[in-house]
């Protein structure tokens, strides 16, 4: 409950927003999908810091939010609202009672402050709109129509017009490329300087408005309306402009509400019932046992959850098209994700170097190091990076040896090599490796055949090594590539496992390589060969057994089961289909991230809980603090009730609404950080968190109330 | 043998027998409500009134079939009662006024079993068996009825349907409460209570004092048959007006037991049906066990203030034993006054306004919790159901997943239904109360000043619209204002929440079942059940803290 907690309760917190490189940098295909790693322990799920200087900067905004037409939406503070009107007029009829200007004043401030907590929130997404807006204004865009450019006004874009952008231009609005290939600054929206290639035709054509465009040019089909595209919506959703009510907010609302007219109905039927007993109880003191007994807490602070819910995923570069799709994110029990770039590094790796018989290891390290060096792939990186590991051969440049001949790698010719001091070292798939001895004359072992076969029916690619020197040509042995499950993985799919969650791969890989490598990174289940219908099919097969479903995408073909999907994350890479089917957008296209996507729904459901549980356990003792104060002198036997001894009935139902409007604040950094989340057992979630904030809610309003009538006894007059 | 030890032999003597009991009734009534098959005399039932029992009804027909029967319930009984005075076998007793009429009849068709009669002095054999004693069947039954609906809710999946409601109706009167009554009965004429059809005998001079003393009136009647069924229907409606304090209802110890046995056999049974029937035992040994530990830790209460009440009295009688039998003691009595309570009886074997002011105070929150501990026959079940809803809504967002019981989602239809069908009581007991000291006149029943006549009032609003029916003695109930708000709250009391509870069957039966996973709440745990009994205590506490703080409290802490 206090802020100085923030600070090392997570290790990942972020007071800048999250970046990770681009993954798909200008080296194409071959490289995509390289994922940074992800880390398996601690608290994943954090939030920015909580400066207080927030608190004074969003003031202005606490006070325009007491209109009423606004207040109405939130049934608990819309009642202290009333609350405190009443209080005040009642004080005006009679100015000399200090009792009730000061209990109005607390009022006013408990409205305040729910209102404060709701601005500071919103005040975080602001500035980061505001960035976004720049990126917006202004832009000018070059219409080709019937062949010719005229200049028009972006806001002035259809559907389906065509534009052209050149190096140097902003994009004017959302759309395919149709037409060329350029290299694109996205800074704007994902804050990554690295430029992306967007090119025409296939899963790289999407562009979004008010990217740059940095070289070559390119013609654009617009595919949204201005004022819909996706930094519009982007806009609307950090500014909270666009929120509405969850459905768990909704249901939570509904509890809240019936709450209030539980105890508005204990209050209002209350003066009868004292009037009996010979104590007449004033609007003042109604009111203000009223406003101490609904659940104030968490009805100032649920809508700040919210928007800090949403917000923590904005820092993590995620934008939900809709706030439900964040509590659905808490709700998965079924993750499926691509092998590829998310359980696996994006490429195969070099793992062993298998010699033929009456070759040595050594000797096929050797030139299987020397005939990679001129494939600048990852895999031909790889093969160097083993000899250099496993075999201490230094890398070599190609510089460094006098009068060689490099054979560069293409995917033409699948080989590459080396001519030098006589010696021609080649490296390859193995059909062209093959080819390559056989137009030499050489001889393929048999041995080196069979390995390769072994090699791939346990799921990984075998390259041939060859070499031709004054023994003629011959297969040296083969390199075993395989797929290299990513550090980590293993420990958060049992972390997933604990939290209910099962993980399902999916790869088009054959169903015994998909297997080897389901069983290495543990996940629960695989989908191999797995076309975009059996991906349809298996989302549609786990919702009927009522199972909620999470995955990403970012190929047009994964649109459908996006759509389909409970929680459907598409890559920022991906093409505008599969960011129109999906409900988030992971600006990174980051895969692993969805595992944090769904912490940060439980964590958001969590918080909820936590201070519903929290404030309603604080009623006991604010009854403890007034109900002694109001009818034990009329039965005296009531004040045994006071068991916090509070000084005197006034001092004590002021400490009750003082202490009701102070934990708001307290709870602001609470309700904007999220309630701590591990990845544990449903038990053990609920044990901990009914301790801390069901038994932390009886016990700590009792020390607040009594330290707060200690110092308000100490004014003349009231102890 | 001490008072206390001989309270604490009759505690466990009770708890084994219940523990033996729910076993085999458990299971039959899971069998009886998931029954396909009919037998002959539910057929001619059936045949008579009219009706299919196998249609499947969604919650509006099942609804239907509730409110006509019950109307068409209270509208026979209110003329049975306006037409006493012309009816053969009345004992000579003129017809009941309308407003005591209305009063009785939906007080016997709501289960409540409030009498503001004296039953000795008002009702003939007509009345008493042909109506009131019909009612105290039927009633119990559908309540049983609304339960098998709610459980169907939760069993059942891609559906709106939750069975028939006549079937569950004749099945719960058939197959469970007749046979149950009639064995009960047979054990009661053993155990010494009456049963006979004879008139009104004048017995003997009573003398006190110096020998001017009155004759007494008594009269017999079918006793024995009429208090199985009011103790195994929770109806609690006496068949004389000192209830199960009057020797011909209930002459000793033993039927004294056996009568509070008969109170808690159905609701501490069924919690072992629902679990059968939505697959899941466990699930119903964790509401059990909820039940269980609130009614425990009443009886405790109410055994230590009842056994240490200082004072005076104590030191001249030995113990609270004002209004209580001496032949019961202070444990038969305070394990009867809370089982009363906590169940939807209300009858009494002991004056629940004698108690010590605590004691008294947990006589009225046993009632305020909703009677949930185990409640009513079918209305605890319900009841203890909605309330772990509401629980598991809370508690279910704490472990990160919108909430679920039993795979069923709690959403924002669910927890409206929920929280309407809990807000109901506390609106009628708190807005009637505070009526009846508002106005000048209500005021004029109360036979105490200060808290205690407060309590009267207040504890009278309590078992009314909670269907309990037991009386704090004290209050002039038989007045205009107090027959007529009294009945609109059994009325309101009853059928509202039914409605939620029905409507929220519906919505659950539609729903496709979420698999339990590792990240569900496990609400078969006993964490759970002291989550659920927290929830339960907390909430009914808030509400009614401040006026009990004014009653019972006032009172009790005065001392």
């Amino acid at each position: 409950m206090t802020t100085d907690t923030q600070n090392h309760e997570d290790p990942m917190s972020t007071a800048a927003p999250h970046r990770t490189p681009h993954s798909d940098g200008p080296a194409g295909p071959a490289s995509s999908g390289s994922a940074p790693a992800v880390s398996a322990t601690g608290d994943r799920v954090g939030a920015g810091l909580f400066d207080p200087r927030q608190l004074v900067r969003s003031l202005p905004d606490a006070f325009r939010k007491l209109d009423p037409r606004l207040m109405v939406k939130s049934p608990v503070m819309f009642v202290v609202l009333i609350g405190s009107v009443l209080t005040t007029v009642f004080s005006f009829l009679d100015p000399g009672d200090w009792f009730g200007w000061t209990i109005s004043a607390w009022l006013w401030l408990t409205v305040l402050f729910a209102n404060l907590a709701e601005a500071v929130a919103e005040g975080r997404g602001k500035a980061q709109a505001d960035t976004l807006r720049r990126a917006t204004t202004d832009t000018v865009a070059r219409r080709l129509a019937g062949g010719r450019e005229e200049p028009v006004p972006g806001t002035a874009l259809r559907i389906g017009d065509l534009v052209v952008c050149e190096a140097g231009d902003i994009v004017p609005g959302d759309g395919d490329v149709v037409e060329g290939v350029a290299s694109v600054d996205e800074s704007a929206i994902t804050g990554e300087s690295a430029p992306v290639i967007r090119e025409s035709g296939g899963d790289r054509s999407a562009v979004t408005g008010g990217t740059t465009v940095l070289s070559d040019r390119i013609v654009v089909r617009i595919t949204t309306k201005p004022g819909e595209t996706f930094i519009d919506r982007m806009i609307g959703l950090v500014e909270g402009a666009a929120r509405q009510k969850t459905p768990n907010e909704i249901a939570l609302n509904i509890l809240l509400a019936s709450l209030t007219l539980v105890f508005l109905l204990a209050c209002a039927t209350l003066p009868p019932l004292a009037d009996h007993a010979g104590a007449h109880l004033t609007t003042v003191v109604l009111v203000a046992l009223l406003v101490c007994l609904i659940p104030t807490t968490i009805g100032a602070l649920l809508s700040a959850i919210g928007i800090a819910g949403m917000d923590r995923l904005v820092q993590r570069n995620v934008l939900a098209l809709s706030g439900r799709a964040v509590e659905a994110a808490g709700d998965v029990s079924t993750l499926l994700l691509d092998k590829t770039g998310t359980i696996t590094l994006g490429n195969r790796q070099a793992a062993e170097f298998v010699p033929v018989r009456g070759a040595t290891e050594a000797e096929l390290a050797d030139a299987a190091q020397l005939s990679s060096l001129a494939d600048e792939t990852p895999e031909g990186r790889s093969v160097v990076v083993l000899a250099k590991e496993r075999y201490g051969l230094r890398e070599r440049r190609q510089g460094e040896l006098a009068g060689a001949a490099w054979v560069p790698f293409t995917a033409r010719t699948r080989l590459s090599g080396v001519d030098v001091d006589g010696r021609k070292v080649r490296k390859g798939a193995a059909g062209s490796v093959v080819a390559w001895v056989g137009a030499r004359g050489g001889t393929v072992a048999e041995d080196a055949e069979a390995t390769a076969d072994r090699i791939a029916e346990a799921g990984g690619t075998p390259l041939l090594v060859a070499v031709e020197d004054d023994r003629g040509a011959r297969v040296l042995g083969v390199v075993h590539l395989k797929d290299v499950v990513k550090e980590g993985m293993r420990e958060r799919f049992e972390a997933l496992r604990r939290m209910g969650i099962r993980t399902v791969m999916i790869t088009g890989d054959n169903p015994l390589t998909a297997r080897a490598i389901a069983d290495e990174a543990g996940v629960d289940d695989f989908l191999a060969e797995a076309t975009p219908e059996d991906k349809m099919a298996l989302i549609e097969r786990e919702q009927d057994g009522g199972k909620l479903v999470a995955m990403t995408g970012d190929g047009t073909n994964d649109a459908p089961a996006l759509a389909r999907a409970d929680v459907g994350v598409a890559m920022n890479t991906g093409t505008s289909a599969a960011k129109e089917a999906g409900n988030m957008v992971d600006l990174d296209s980051d895969p692993t991230k969805l595992i944090e996507i769904v912490e940060i729904g439980k964590q958001l459901l969590i918080t909820r809980g936590a201070l519903t549980t929290f404030s309603l356990a604080n009623d006991v003792a604010k009854y403890f603090a007034i109900i002694p104060a109001l009818f034990a002198a009329v039965h005296p036997g009531l004040d045994r009730l006071n068991i916090m001894g509070l000084s005197s009935p006034d001092s004590a139902i002021l400490s009750a609404v003082i202490f009701n409007a102070l934990i708001i604040v307290v709870l602001v950094p609470l309700a904007l950080r999220g309630v701590r989340y591990r990845p544990v057992s449903a038990d053990r979630l609920l044990r901990r968190n009914l301790a801390v904030y069901g038994l932390g809610g009886l016990i700590a309003p009792f020390i607040g109330i009594k330290i707060i009538d200690l110092i308000v006894s100490l004014i003349p007059g009231i102890g | 043998m001490s008072p206390v030890l001989a309270g604490l032999l009759q505690l466990l003597a009770l708890i084994a027998a219940l523990a033996l009991a729910h076993l085999p009734l458990g299971n039959h009534l899971a069998r009886v409500y998931s029954s396909g098959t009919h037998r002959r005399v539910e057929r001619w039932i059936y045949r008579g009134v009219g009706v299919d029992p196998d249609a499947e009804m969604r919650w509006p027909a099942y609804l239907r079939g509730v409110l006509v029967f019950s109307v068409a319930g209270v509208l026979f009984l209110y003329l049975l009662q306006r037409l006493q005075g012309v009816l053969p076998g009345s004992l000579g007793f003129a017809s009941i006024d309308p407003d005591q009429a209305f009063n009785t009849a939906v007080s016997f068709v709501t289960n409540t079993n409030w009498q503001s009669y004296y039953g000795e002095q008002a009702m003939g054999h007509v009345v008493q068996t042909a109506g009131l004693a019909v009612q105290n069947f039927v009633s119990a039954a559908v309540g049983m009825a609304v339960a098998a609906a709610l459980v169907r809710g939760f069993a059942r999946s891609r559906t709106g349907e939750l069975g028939n409601f006549w079937a569950d109706l004749v099945r719960g009167v058939v197959r469970v409460l007749v046979p149950l009554a009639a064995v009960a009965a047979v054990v009661l004429v053993a155990g010494g209570v009456i049963q006979n059809f004879s008139g009104i005998h004048e017995v003997g001079q009573f003398v006190h004092g110096h020998g001017t003393g009155g004759s007494q009136e008594w009269n017999g009647g079918a006793v024995a048959s009429q208090e199985a069924v009011k103790m195994l229907g929770t109806n609690g409606g006496g068949y004389f007006n000192a209830n199960s304090a009057h020797p011909f209802e209930n002459p000793t110890p033993f039927t004294n037991l056996f009568e509070l046995f008969l109170m808690l056999l159905i609701p501490f049974s069924l919690p072992r049906a629902f679990g059968l029937m939505v697959g899941s035992v466990r699930q119903g040994y964790a509401i059990l066990a909820t039940m269980a530990t609130i009614w425990a830790g009443f009886v405790a209460l109410m055994m230590w203030t009842e056994f240490t009440h200082r004072g005076p009295a104590l030191e001249i009688a030995g113990g609270a034993m004002e209004g209580k039998e001496v032949r019961f003691g202070i444990g038969g009595s305070s394990i009867f006054a809370v089982s009363t309570t906590l169940t939807s009886t209300g009858a009494v074997d002991s004056f629940h306004s004698s108690f010590t002011g605590l004691g008294g105070g947990i006589t009225m929150l046993g009632m305020m919790l909703g009677e949930i501990a185990p409640g009513g026959v079918g209305s605890g079940l319900y009841g203890m159901l909605i309330m772990a809803v509401v629980a598991v809504f809370i508690a279910g967002l704490m472990v990160g997943r919108t909430p679920e019981y039993l795979g069923k989602k709690i959403g924002g239809r669910e927890i409206k239904f929920a929280a309407c069908s809990i807000l109901i009581t506390p609106a009628l007991v708190l807005v009637l109360t505070a009526a009846a000291m508002a106005l000048p006149t209500p005021g004029h029943s109360m036979t105490n000043s200060g808290a205690h006549g407060f309590s009267e009032v207040l504890y009278a609003y309590t078992s009314a619209a909670n269907n309990n029916g037991s009386a704090f003695a004290g209050l002039d109930a038989d007045t205009q204002w107090f027959n007529t708000t009294l009945g609109l709250a059994m009325l309101l009391g009853r059928f509202l929440p039914m409605v939620f509870v029905l409507a929220l069957a519906g919505s659950l039966a539609r729903q496709i079942p979420v698999p339990a996973t590792a990240g569900t709440l496990r609400t078969e745990k006993p964490l759970f059940t002291g989550l659920l009994a927290g929830a339960v205590l907390i909430i009914a506490g808030l509400t009614y803290f401040p006026a009990l703080a004014l009653g019972p409290l006032a009172e009790g802490l005065a001392s």
